[in-house]
C-alpha cells in the first residue's frame, strides 16, 4: 500500500490515538449514536426477563416488575430512553440518504423521508400504547 | 500606518533535518477577502520561502490545496481569514496521510485506490459511429450526477475516523465515484467494480460517521453513496440466494 | 466468481430491521414496561402475552435489534481500534445474538 520511495526516504507518518472520538464534538456523537445500541440491547434482555416470569404467574410477574421501580433501575432506564429517543431521531435521518425512492422521474426529497419516518414512529407508539391501556380482559 | 494582522499556526516537517513535523508561528496582514491560502501565498512570498504546499486554480474546483485549518478539512481557497480572525489559526497538513513535507501529503494510496475501482465508462463493446451517440435523458443524468462534482480534494478521508484506524479501507471519495459510474446509464460495469467495492476493504468498513459529505466541499455526499451501495449490494445477495437461477 | 459467500450482506440487512425496529418501537415499550409500570403510573397488562400473534410481535421486537446492536458492536470495537482479533469479535456478537435470539423463542414458547 505504501511502497517504499527512493525520492521520499522519511515520510512522517502520523499516529491515530485510540481517544479520536473525543477530539471532535461531531465524533463523540457519533459515539454515542452507537453506545446507543447498548443500551436498546440490555433493555430488551430485561424485558425478556420479565417475561420470562409469566409461567409463574401474574402475581409473581407484577412483584418481579415491582423490583424495577428501585432508583437505579429508574435511572438507568431513563438514560436508557434517551439513548432510544437518539437511536430513533439519528436511524430516520440516516434512512433519508439510504432510502432513495423514485416515483417517475421525480426523487422522493429526503425530508420526506424522514418525516414519514417520524410519522410511523409516533403512529405505531401511539398504537401501542392504546393497546397496552385499553387491551385487558 | 498599522495593518491588522491575524497569527497562522503551520505545521513545518523538512525531513531532511527534522524528526518530526512541528509547528511554525507567521503573522500575516488581515485582509477581509484574503482566505488561508492568500495568507500562505503571502508567506511564502514575503516571510518564508521554504514553505511547501499544494495549490492551483484558488477557485474550489481543482482540489489541491486541501489541508486542516483549526482541525478541520478545507479546502484553503475557500477558507476566508474573517472566520477566524482574530483567533489564531492553525494549518496542518490533511489527517490520516503520510506527510511528505510542511502542508504536502502523499496521496498515492488514494491515487491507488481511486484506480482501483476504475472510474470510466466500461462498456463490453463500443457502439460503431453509425449508431450515434449515446443518448441519456435528464432523469438519467441525475441518478449519477451529484457523485460526479467529486474534485478529488480527499477532504474526505481527512475527516473519516475509519480511514485513520484502517488504511485499508477503499474510502469514501473512491466509492462514491465507482457509484458514479455503476450508477451512469452509459456504463456497463458494475460486475467489474462490484468486487472491489463490496469487498471487506470496501463499503463494509464504513460505519456512517457521515463526516465526509459534512466536509465535502461540492456536496458530493459520499456517506449517502456508500450506504446506497450496501443497499444495492445487499439486495442482490439475497437474490443471487434465493434466485440463483437468475440473471446474473 | 468467488466460491465462498461473504456474509456481511447479510448482518447488514439484520442490523437494518433490527434498527428499524428498535427506532419505532423501543421507545414506546421502554416507557410503558420500565418506567411507567415500575412507578405505578399504569397497572401491568399481562392479557395480551399469552396471545400468538402478540408472541411472534415480541419475538421480533426483542431478537432483531439484538443484531443491531451485535453488528454496531462490532464495528465500534473495530473502531476503537481493537486490531488483530477481527474474527472472534465478530463471532462474539453475531453469535450473542443467536443466543439472545433462541433464549427469546424459548421463553415465549413458554408464556
Amino acid at each position: 500500500m505504501n511502497v517504499p520511495r527512493p525520492d521520499r526516504p522519511k515520510v512522517f507518518q502520523p499516529q491515530m490515538p485510540a481517544s479520536w472520538w473525543l477530539k471532535h464534538p461531531k465524533y463523540f456523537l457519533f459515539m454515542l449514536r452507537e453506545l446507543s445500541s447498548v443500551f436498546i440491547a440490555i433493555f430488551l434482555v430485561v424485558f425478556l426477563v420479565q417475561i420470562a416470569q409469566l409461567p409463574r404467574g401474574q402475581e409473581a410477574y407484577i412483584a418481579f416488575v415491582q423490583k424495577f421501580n428501585a432508583p437505579g433501575w429508574i435511572i438507568f432506564h431513563i438514560v436508557a430512553l434517551l439513548f432510544a429517543l437518539y437511536h430513533s431521531v439519528t436511524w430516520f435521518e440516516a434512512a433519508s440518504k439510504i432510502l432513495v425512492i423514485r416515483r417517475g422521474e421525480r426523487r422522493v426529497p429526503p425530508q420526506v423521508v424522514t418525516a414519514i419516518g417520524f410519522g410511523a414512529w409516533g403512529a405505531l407508539s401511539l398504537v401501542v400504547l392504546l393497546l397496552f391501556l385499553f387491551l385487558r380482559s | 500606518m498599522n495593518e491588522p494582522t491575524v497569527t497562522l499556526q503551520v505545521t513545518r516537517y523538512h525531513p531532511e533535518h527534522d524528526e518530526a513535523p512541528r509547528p511554525q508561528l507567521y503573522s500575516v496582514p488581515y485582509r477581509e477577502d484574503w482566505v488561508v491560502l492568500d495568507a500562505l501565498n503571502y508567506i511564502k512570498d514575503q516571510i518564508d520561502g521554504t514553505l511547501t504546499y499544494r495549490w492551483s486554480c484558488r477557485m474550489g474546483v481543482c482540489g489541491s490545496c486541501g489541508m486542516m485549518v483549526n482541525g478541520v478539512p478545507r479546502l484553503t481557497c475557500a477558507a476566508f481569514l474573517r472566520e477566524y480572525y482574530p483567533q489564531e489559526i492553525r494549518v496542518e497538513p490533511l489527517t490520516n496521510f503520510p506527510i511528505i513535507r510542511d502542508l504536502v501529503i502523499d496521496m498515492d494510496d488514494f491515487m491507488q485506490k481511486l484506480r482501483s475501482v476504475k472510474p470510466w465508462i466500461i462498456r463490453e463493446g463500443d457502439r460503431p459511429l453509425e449508431e450515434g451517440e449515446y443518448r441519456q435523458s435528464p432523469a438519467e443524468l441525475e441518478y449519477y450526477k451529484q457523485y460526479s462534482m467529486c474534485i478529488n480534494c480527499m477532504l474526505c478521508y481527512a475527516a473519516c475516523p475509519v480511514y485513520g484506524l484502517e488504511p485499508e479501507f477503499l474510502g469514501p471519495a473512491a466509492i462514491a465515484l465507482a457509484q458514479r459510474y455503476n450508477l451512469d446509464s452509459r456504463d456497463q460495469g458494475q460486475a467489474q467494480r462490484g468486487p472491489v467495492i463490496a469487498s471487506h476493504e470496501g463499503i463494509w468498513e464504513c460505519t456512517f460517521v457521515g463526516e465526509c459529505s459534512v466536509v465535502c466541499p461540492k456536496n458530493v455526499d459520499p456517506a449517502a453513496a456508500i450506504q446506497q451501495a450496501k443497499v444495492t449490494t445487499t439486495n442482490a445477495w439475497f437474490k443471487s440466494l434465493l434466485l440463483p437461477w437468475g440473471k446474473r | 466468481m468467488s466460491t465462498k459467500r461473504m456474509m456481511e450482506p447479510f448482518w447488514w440487512a439484520l442490523f437494518g430491521a433490527g434498527g428499524t425496529v428498535a427506532a419505532l418501537l423501543v421507545p414506546i415499550h421502554l416507557v410503558l414496561h420500565s418506567i411507567a409500570t415500575p412507578l405505578g403510573w399504569v397497572s401491568a397488562n399481562t392479557s395480551l402475552f399469552g396471545h400468538p400473534l402478540v408472541k411472534l410481535y415480541l419475538f421480533g421486537l426483542i431478537s432483531l435489534p439484538l443484531y443491531h446492536w451485535a453488528h454496531r458492536f462490532r464495528y465500534t470495537l473495530y473502531d476503537l481500534g481493537v486490531k488483530g482479533m477481527r474474527q472472534p469479535i465478530a463471532v462474539l456478537c453475531y453469535g450473542t445474538a443467536v443466543v439472545g435470539t433462541l433464549a427469546t423463542l424459548w421463553i415465549l414458547l413458554r408464556v
